[in-house]
């Protein structure tokens, strides 16, 4: 019994991750425009049945605020995330076919880029290219490769060393079969759920060098926008200015994660038999 | 065929002792030989070296005066290992382990036992000596010339012991297969092989 629960419980919880999150998505893009309108009639407004959120200083509704920064922050996570596995799925897999010397520069990137504080290098090529959208997306990008990328190296060194492998191969299986049949379905879980776990990530860090001014331009409503704003206001007694995009930026971090974990549960080879 | 060994020397890592040193066996595809020693003593290191699984540190291996490891594509030497579960993929049906052999004929499935309902299921969901029998065929391929059978009924009942080793000598008899068996017990090899080698502790 208590097995089918476990499944069960992790399949919830990716259902309930994958619609939360399609749900802010979609929502927070249609309501974008609403999120900058600004309305003095109503301003500082603290949270009440019409403004959930309460509104800021300029009158804006915060509850839209919020959604639209988390979609935008899932967004971004989206795209940096996907290029930053593909970018590890493509470097892993070179270092472990193309022999020593390209392993030994692939895994001495690696080092280098995990040798040097995830925050500092993010502000270091966003600033680079030019901060907004774009920076903090190639940021992202090209900072969280790494552990993923160690992942699948060793994956591929393991598989290319199994005697299932090396059986196929004396019985004349060609490599692409072997590739696509034979080390692909490994590869594959190992993947996705590399690649959903670094969502959390992306988002986190977008937050956070759009919170030191390193990110996003300070018009666009952005989580990390959001929070640094309204730390002018926190001593003024409005709380409800960071609590909320606070506390659902964390949620959806939490979710993101939760569902990745439910997924590799779920792909774990065997699991259906613990 | 002739399969041949000449002088060869191996070692696993430079440190540890030599398993087989200057070691020289010849075998021709129409015998059943049997392969006798303790543990340790480099029986599954011969049958891997012999198929190809591992290079030898001296020496060669010679397929009627052609090196084994020069042979591409599909290898006319095969290994039946003695854990099955390692050389089947956990992500493949049996079916598609089957598929990986050279052309099996249904004569082959049927005389090992397998039963069709079997080919659906994944390796997990199938015993030992069921997935033993999948791998015994998988080696039985149109163009195999020799076969290494190492320890290959060690997790059987007796009376399957008895049903695969008669079909495989009569199978390896009819299409002249070389067979290399290699176990712990005296009394199966002097059954079913026609000669019985020892090996000796090297080093």
């Amino acid at each position: 019994m208590k097995r089918v629960n476990g499944r069960m419980a992790a399949v919830l919880w990716l259902g309930i991750a994958v619609v939360f999150l399609t749900a802010v998505t979609l929502f927070g893009w249609r309501v974008a425009e609403s999120a900058l309108m600004t309305d003095f009639s109503r301003k500082n407004l603290p949270p009440n049945g019409a403004y959930f959120f309460g509104t800021d200083w300029m009158g804006r509704d915060m509850f839209v605020r919020t959604v639209t920064g988390l979609s935008m922050s899932i967004r971004i996570g989206l795209l940096s995330a996907g290029v930053s596995s593909v970018l590890a799925l493509f470097l892993g897999i070179l270092a472990a076919i193309m022999g020593k010397t390209v392993d030994s520069v692939i895994t001495w990137m690696i080092d280098l880029v995990m040798g040097i504080p995830h925050i500092l290098l993010l502000i270091l090529i966003s600033y680079a290219c030019g901060k907004g959208f774009r920076g903090v997306v190639v940021g992202v990008a090209l900072t969280h490769w790494t552990s993923l990328a160690r992942l699948i190296r060793g994956e591929v060194l393991q598989l290319k060393e199994a005697l299932y492998v090396r059986t196929a191969q004396k019985l004349g299986v060609s490599r692409w079969e072997i590739a696509w049949k034979h080390m692909l379905p490994h590869l594959f879980p190992q993947f996705l759920v590399g690649l959903i776990l670094m969502f959390p990530h992306a988002i986190l860090h977008e937050a956070s060098i759009t919170f030191l001014g390193f990110g996003l331009s300070p018009e666009q409503p952005a989580i990390g926008i959001i929070l640094s704003e309204s730390m002018k206001y926190l001593a003024m007694g409005r709380w409800w200015l960071a609590l909320f995009p606070g506390l659902f930026l964390v949620f959806t971090v939490s979710l993101f994660d939760m569902g990745g974990e439910s997924l590799r549960k779920l792909l774990a080879p065997g699991s259906t038999h613990r | 065929m002739v399969l041949e060994a000449k002088n060869i020397s191996f070692r696993y890592g430079k440190e540890t002792s030599r398993i087989l040193n200057d070691f020289s066996f010849q075998m021709e595809s129409h015998e059943r030989v049997g392969i006798v020693a303790s543990s340790g003593f480099g029986k599954t290191t011969l049958c891997k070296i012999l198929s190809g699984y591992e290079e030898p540190d001296h020496g060669e291996v010679l397929l009627d005066g052609k090196a084994v490891s020069s042979y591409k594509g599909y290898c006319p030497v095969q290994m039946i290992w003695q854990h099955p579960e390692q050389v089947v993929n956990p992500r493949l049906r049996m079916r598609e382990v089957l598929n990986e052999g050279d052309e099996i004929e249904d004569r082959i499935i049927q005389g090992l036992g397998i039963e069709e309902d079997w080919k659906n299921r994944f390796p997990a969901e199938i015993s030992g000596g069921e997935m033993q029998r999948f791998c015994i065929a998988r080696a039985l391929g149109r163009r195999t010339r020799f076969l290494l059978a190492d320890e290959i009924s060690t997790m059987l009942d007796l009376i399957t012991q008895s049903q695969i080793w008669n079909f495989l000598i009569k199978e390896v008899e009819c299409r002249e297969i070389g067979l290399l068996a290699v176990s712990h017990s005296p009394a199966l090899l002097e059954r079913i092989c026609t000669r019985i080698c020892h090996l000796e502790k090297s080093c």
